[in-house]
């Protein structure tokens, strides 16, 4: 299989964006997708529920040395660093925040940089900081495929265009159209190499 | 692609080495530790002491006392706040707290205290249930330069703003301010409260049971060890805590994938608090 994984990061203007793509996504959707969104410590991630409700398939929070599965969408839960380790399995921590955050984007993409290497995607989307620049970078360091939003598509478009000039990345698209990506993507991955 | 794998498989060689150094020269295992968040750490203090490899990095941490310590501070975990997840202290209060009433002595340990805010917190907890003359509290870390911290009781007063909104939604009943004193910049811990706390250095990975207790609080400690070590460490409390004891968890924490599962009931599944059975 090409790619194993795919990591988002979002921020303000996110869930409106997780809307949009977990109505898209069809459920046959497969490779396994993990995302940090920037939400308050002592949120509880209602929204999840929201969105359980706008999708066709299952997305929960990720659970502390829970095995990634495919056609699964896991959320960081509020107040922990998610990590990747390399045996696919996710690591919670309560380290300091980074960029301000916890959990933080960057801290998601370069441990999965080194569990998933070139089979990985990573994707910046809408924010007002620059947490996932680095992460991004280091994805694209490690064979991985990367994709930012289009800044002036996005709610918010400091994030993005951070993620940009930190990295060139190999797509920018507005982000129907990085559904439409990933959507094709997951097709030609599920064919016989 | 082959030179990214070459370069991390080297690395993670060295990593490994590197803690086996650690481990047989200071006597702290931080082998079976996660191996992202170990990574990350080691990478960020090779990053700030200019370091230009893993291998540079193994020559000083033997060579240099004052490095292994810096090391030492990096690899262990110093994030804490006092009443941290509110919820889970009123669920304290209203779950643990009747039980503790039953005793004629009770004691409590917080394992991994860290820099001590949540043994405050615990004793705070008990003075206002008026339980504090019958308590002690053990406080244990690895770490001996945060456990000094502890011991002063001295916190910042920008975070004191942040400990009182977590007090009064933890069920706090007075005002936070009158468990200290404050002058411009710093809050010290009243006496009171510090005379409640047996400060002592443990360690959950290499050091055995060490008092039998009738509660232990240990959040956030375990979600940094693989599952064997989590077991190893479960198998520990549940030696030290007495029958009908009770196990307090971090919020992500559980108990469901080691072999002490059917070992406990359930007290507040949400808050992870469980008592050890009969």
């Amino acid at each position: 299989m090409r790619y194993e994984a795919i990591v988002i990061g979002v921020s303000s203007g996110g869930l409106n964006a997780m809307k949009t793509i977990f109505s898209f996504l069809p459920e046959k959707f497969s490779i396994p997708i993990i995302i940090v969104q920037h939400v308050s410590p002592l949120s509880e991630n209602l929204w999840i529920d929201l969105l359980n409700k706008k999708s066709l398939f299952e997305i929960k929070e990720a659970d502390e040395k829970e095995k990634i599965e495919s056609g699964k969408v896991y959320i960081a839960p509020s107040n922990y660093h998610l990590m990747i380790e390399r045996d696919k399995t996710f690591s919670l921590t309560i380290d300091e925040k980074v960029n301000y955050a916890r959990p933080s984007i960057d801290v998601l993409f370069e441990s999965a940089a080194d569990a998933y290497l070139n089979k990985l995607i990573g994707v910046v989307l809408t924010g007002s900081n620059n947490d996932g620049a680095k992460g991004l970078k280091r994805i694209k360091e490690s064979g991985g495929l990367t994709i930012v939003q289009d800044p002036d598509t996005a709610e918010s478009s400091f994030m993005p265009s951070s993620a940009i000039s930190a990295s060139i990345p190999d797509f920018i698209l507005p982000l129907k159209e990085i559904i439409t990506l990933l959507i094709e993507i997951d097709i030609e991955n599920k064919l016989p190499a | 692609m082959n030179t990214v794998l070459k370069v991390r498989t080297k690395d993670d060689e060295l990593l490994n080495s590197l803690l086996e150094a650690i481990y047989h020269k200071y006597g702290y295992d931080f082998r079976q530790y996660s191996e992202a968040h170990i990574k990350r750490r080691i990478m960020n203090r090779m990053v700030l002491s200019g370091l230009e490899d893993l291998e540079h990095m193994q020559e000083l941490v033997l060579k240099s006392e004052t490095f292994a310590s810096t090391l030492l501070q990096d690899l262990s975990i110093t994030v804490t706040e006092m009443f941290r997840d509110p919820a889970f202290y009123k669920s304290l209060r209203e779950n643990v707290i009747p039980v503790l009433k039953t005793y004629p002595f009770i004691k409590i340990w917080h394992a991994g205290c860290s820099s001590g805010e949540e043994a405050y917190s615990m004793s705070i907890i008990m003075q206002e249930e008026g339980l504090s003359d019958r308590t002690t509290i053990y406080a244990t870390d690895f770490n001996q330069q945060v456990l000094n911290r502890a011991k002063e009781g001295i916190f910042s007063q920008k975070v004191i703003k942040d400990y009182a909104v977590n007090y009064k939604l933890s069920g706090g009943k007075e005002d936070i301010s009158n468990y200290y004193t404050a002058d411009n910049d710093n809050v010290i811990m009243n006496q009171s409260l510090k005379k409640k706390i047996v400060w002592a250095n443990h360690n959950l990975v290499t050091d055995s049971v060490f008092a039998e207790v009738n509660l232990i609080l240990c959040r956030n400690v375990l979600i940094y060890f693989d599952r064997t070590l989590q077991n190893k460490v479960q198998s520990l409390f549940h030696k030290s805590l007495m029958k009908g004891g009770i196990l307090c968890l971090g919020s992500k924490e559980s108990l469901r994938f080691t072999e002490y599962h059917e070992k406990y009931s359930i007290l507040d599944e949400k808050q992870r608090i469980f008592k050890k059975k009969y």
